[in-house]
């Protein structure tokens, strides 16, 4: 079997009555989904999008929320033979204006033939879009008509070619240059089959997850591989999770669920927001391997959670690293499941100013880095330096891979995609060291910040500062900060204005809160105003990020980390 | 009482989410839609107003249409003493 659509149609023919998701929504009881159920409604939105002239290689985005027709309508295109596509949905946080503004951004990169959404939004899609672009139809979940018997013989998907575009996943970058991450069939399929390998899946798994489908490791780990591997799916929505994070636990002991995936911050927010009280009964003894992914993985994090949760029958063995990208479909490194990620105590100064990882000596100052693993089966990597040399062990520099599950392109982005290439190596743009073949990420070459697994760029944010009257545009300064205690990074916003009076400095300061957060949904932790001339710049006249970095922390008396 | 409650409430989140101790919130100043508490705070909340009052604020009540504002919650937690 070599394409998605095929795969989809042995699951259908062979086991019908098995459930492929219980998907959850809090206050509601579970929906069990069989194969069967899957399929057949899958084909009515199949059938939809060939009653409305869409074809094969067409590109639908699915504009939806957590539910059934998220799910369906996905693999209705997949059976269709077009690309599906996720886009996230509005949230009550961001503002409407900017929400459309960042949909005809992605629009006019895309290039989509149709969207597909709710009937209660269609009016916002149309108002967003507009109809001269490349969008020739939108769709409304109410018009998919009921599953009726397939017909397997009719269905384009059936005959895509392996090596054609089977789905675009968004990776992030700045705001108006975000990209369509296209993937073949061949990549996903040699990338599941690799992945699956690594962490020795079984048809006695059950996966459970709450990650939002619009990102690499809820699309892949939490959706794709275990519908296409035959593993069942427990799957619940990230807005009820954040809600009630003891969910995700709730729901590994109902189902006696064996994997789940989650970004470093969820294993924090998990230990500091859950009580006891909410975990009556609960027993995780099932719960094989959780793996720590998206976000830099720390130690500490694995520590509380375990502390916090061995009470109910919690592994230590269980709390596993993986280093992943939309580019190479999922996985790149994976840690051994038996013996659990190397833990390497380094010297904090080579690190800092050689680019080195020296064990560490116990006089001098140290750290402690957690690797996520090694290169699964179909991916090889590399560590370079500027000049795109190997570099030996030890030595830090840009993580490069070379695998049979990278991206096609970028989807109408040749000029991204030629970029991200050197010498058939794919440029990760994360920099990291090896020792004993395990991969440590250290860090990373742009100044992007990630806050509970998001990509965050701080020129966006800079900019949107910027627009508040009162504060200079131009003169102002976003960085990340790792907060120790949220297992996660959190933004810190640096601006001058000439305002002096305490009274106006807190109203300009929450002024640019609310317009940050209703414009980029993130939400600012620290909005620090100066005076004028505080801000470093760099000789040729930019605001230097690094050294305002140092300047604020010194000031302020914070810890760098 | 509504007057004490919502400044407990106030300064909780002052002090705890927005880091700003020295700020206040009006009973009727928009939290939620704001975006002043975000997503991954609302537990926080809900676990103070579990803590201190006694009274269990559900997670699927922990939205714009439930609260928004300090008033609301509070009056919500009134309603359930």
């Amino acid at each position: 079997m070599s394409t998605l659509a095929e795969i989809l149609l042995s699951h259908f023919q062979q086991h019908p009555e098995q459930i492929a998701i219980h998907l959850q929504n809090a206050g509601r009881d579970d929906i069990p989904i069989s194969y069967g159920d899957l399929i057949e409604r899958a084909g009515a939105y199949a059938d939809l999008y060939a009653s409305r002239g869409l074809h094969p290689g067409d590109v639908i985005v699915l504009i939806l929320e957590h539910g059934e027709p998220l799910i369906y309508s996905f693999y209705g295109a997949i059976l269709h033979g077009a690309i599906p596509s996720i886009m996230p949905f509005l949230t009550e946080k961001l503002s409407p204006e900017r929400y459309r503004e960042d949909l005809a951004s992605l629009i006019s990169v895309t290039q989509p033939a149709a969207v597909l959404t709710y009937p209660e939004f269609e009016g916002e899609i149309r108002s967003a879009i507009g109809m001269n672009g490349s969008v020739r139809e939108i769709l409304l979940t109410s018009e998919a008509g009921e599953p009726t018997r397939i017909n397997f013989d009719d269905l384009p998907g059936m005959t895509s070619s392996s090596e054609s575009i089977t789905l675009l996943q968004h990776s992030s970058g700045t705001t108006g240059l975000q990209k369509g991450v296209a993937l073949s069939h061949t990549a996903v399929l040699n990338q599941l089959n690799a992945y699956r390998n690594a962490i020795q899946l079984t048809f006695d798994d059950v996966v459970v997850s709450w990650l939002p489908l619009y990102h690499d490791m809820g699309l892949i780990a939490g959706f794709i591989m275990p519908i296409l591997e035959g593993i069942p799916l427990v799957l619940m929505s990230p807005f009820d999770w954040v809600r009630a994070p003891q969910r995700l636990l709730q729901a590994v002991s109902k189902y006696k669920g064996t994997l789940s995936w989650l970004p470093n911050f969820a294993y924090n927010f998990c230990a500091q927001k859950i009580r006891d009280r909410h975990l009556e009964g609960v027993d995780l003894s099932s719960w094989r391997a959780i793996i720590n992914c998206s976000e830099p993985v720390r130690y500490e994090s694995h520590v509380q959670f375990h502390e916090k949760f061995r009470g109910y029958g919690l592994k230590f063995d269980a709390l596993q690293t993986s280093y992943a990208m939309a580019e190479n479909v999922f996985g790149v490194t994976q840690s051994d499941l038996q013996k659990g990620p190397s833990v390497d105590e380094i010297d904090r100064e080579g690190f800092l100013h050689e680019h080195v990882a020296r064990h560490a000596t116990n006089d001098k100052p140290s750290m402690r880095m957690m690797s996520s693993g090694s290169a699964i089966s179909n991916t090889k990597i590399r560590v370079m330096d500027e000049q795109g040399r190997e570099v030996p062990e030890r030595k830090i520099g840009e993580i490069a891979l070379l695998s049979n599950s990278m991206l096609t392109e970028y989807h109408h982005r040749p000029d991204a995609t030629s970029k991200a290439f050197r010498d058939g190596w794919y440029l990760t743009g994360d920099y990291g060291y090896i020792a004993n073949g395990e991969l440590y990420v250290t860090g990373r070459k742009k100044d992007m910040i990630i806050i509970g697994g998001k990509n965050v760029y701080p020129q966006d944010i800079e900019s949107l500062v910027g627009q508040v009257a009162d504060v200079h545009a131009g003169r102002v300064v976003a960085f990340g900060i790792f907060d120790e205690a949220a297992g996660t990074e959190e933004v810190v916003v640096v601006a001058e204005t000439d305002a002096q009076d305490p009274d106006e400095i807190k109203r300009i300061s929450d002024t640019v809160r609310i317009h940050v957060t209703k414009n980029s949904a993130v939400a600012l932790r620290w909005v620090h105003l100066v005076g004028p001339k505080w801000l470093l710049k760099t000789s040729s006249g930019k605001i230097a990020r690094s050294a305002n970095k140092e300047k604020y922390l010194k000031q302020t008396g914070r810890q760098l980390s | 009482m509504n007057n004490e409650m919502t400044s407990q409430l106030s300064s909780y989140i002052t002090r705890e989410i927005l880091k700003d101790p020295s700020r206040s919130i009006a009973p009727n100043e928009p939290l939620l839609s704001s975006g002043l508490v975000d997503s991954f705070s609302l537990v926080d909340v809900a676990l103070f107003v579990e803590d201190t009052f006694g009274v269990r604020i559900e997670d699927t009540e922990l939205n714009v249409s439930t609260f928004d504002t300090l008033e609301q919650l509070a009056a919500i937690i009134l309603s359930r003493m």
